[in-house]
């Protein structure tokens, strides 16, 4: 699973226009050591087995303007594509509310009805699913992760520094 | 267990194969032939005009049986005018 953090940090990984901002920015790697259990697996209960309900759900997405469903916390992920997620997040300078699904599986469960999608991590921005990691990675390479941020009110760490350099080279050019 | 390991590359590419009729499709397994673990390019027609979101639906929903017991799975699917940019890209 190394392999998403060697993508992510290599070098002309960004879109050009993002190039002198992304190598701006340190990029801390948190080695994911345990397996992967990125979708549903046989181990998974019937499906009589308590939920976490869509009510209860709808709620949650919306507690912050970012929020993300994954495989252990921000400090310690449990799985490469939930890592992804975080270093994505972390480039962008996103804060974030985090809900570990391996803590609970009614709401691992859950979430994966309330949205019909199969894998963990997912991620919602202003209450609204967006994807999962590899979504999430696309977006961060075309630079829609920042519109769709900003569409939320929330400014990129990536964009400012891309600013702070354009106003910088405006002023060297003068 | 054995039901990790049900599927192999070839039958997911089928399966991709007769639902979108890619013009191009590439099914990795990183799992050392154990079928629990894949990665997917695919490249069709039937995606334009889809937004992301879309796109990576309809492939989960293609492989819905599959996905029930396949661990990781990974996939990057483009319209083919898409695609002819993520090569420029890649050269």
């Amino acid at each position: 699973m190394n392999r998403i953090s060697q993508i992510l940090l290599r070098p002309g990984f960004f879109t050009s226009h993002l190039a002198g901002a992304a190598r701006a920015t340190p990029v801390m790697t948190t080695a994911a050591t345990t397996r992967c259990w990125y979708s549903a697996d046989a181990t998974a209960p019937p499906a009589s087995a308590a939920t976490v309900d869509k009510s209860t759900l709808e709620k949650l997405v919306r507690t912050n303007k970012v929020v993300v469903f994954m495989k252990g916390n921000p400090q310690a992920p449990r799985c490469g594509f939930s890592n992804a997620v975080v270093q994505i997040m972390r480039m962008h300078g996103v804060q974030y509310d985090a809900h570990d699904v391996l803590q609970n599986e009614a709401l691992r469960q859950g979430v994966k009805e309330f949205t019909d999608w199969p894998t963990i991590p997912q991620v919602f921005i202003n209450g609204e699913f967006v994807g999962g990691c590899d979504i999430l990675l696309q977006m961060h390479q075309s630079g829609d992760l920042i519109e769709e941020l900003q569409k939320a009110g929330i400014v990129s760490e990536l964009l400012k520094a891309q600013q702070a350099k354009d106003e910088q080279d405006a002023k060297n050019k003068k | 267990m054995s039901s990790e390991c049900k599927y192999d590359a070839k039958h997911l590419e089928d399966k991709l194969r007769a639902r979108f009729e890619p013009s191009h499709v590439e099914v990795t397994d990183d799992s050392d032939g154990c079928g629990a673990k894949f990665s997917v390019i695919i490249v069709s027609k039937e995606f334009v005009g889809q937004s992301l979101l879309k796109k990576h639906r309809l492939v989960n929903q293609s492989l819905a049986e599959e996905l029930k017991s396949i661990h990781a799975f990974s996939q990057k699917a483009y319209t083919p005018e898409e695609w002819e940019k993520v090569q420029q890209q890649q050269q």
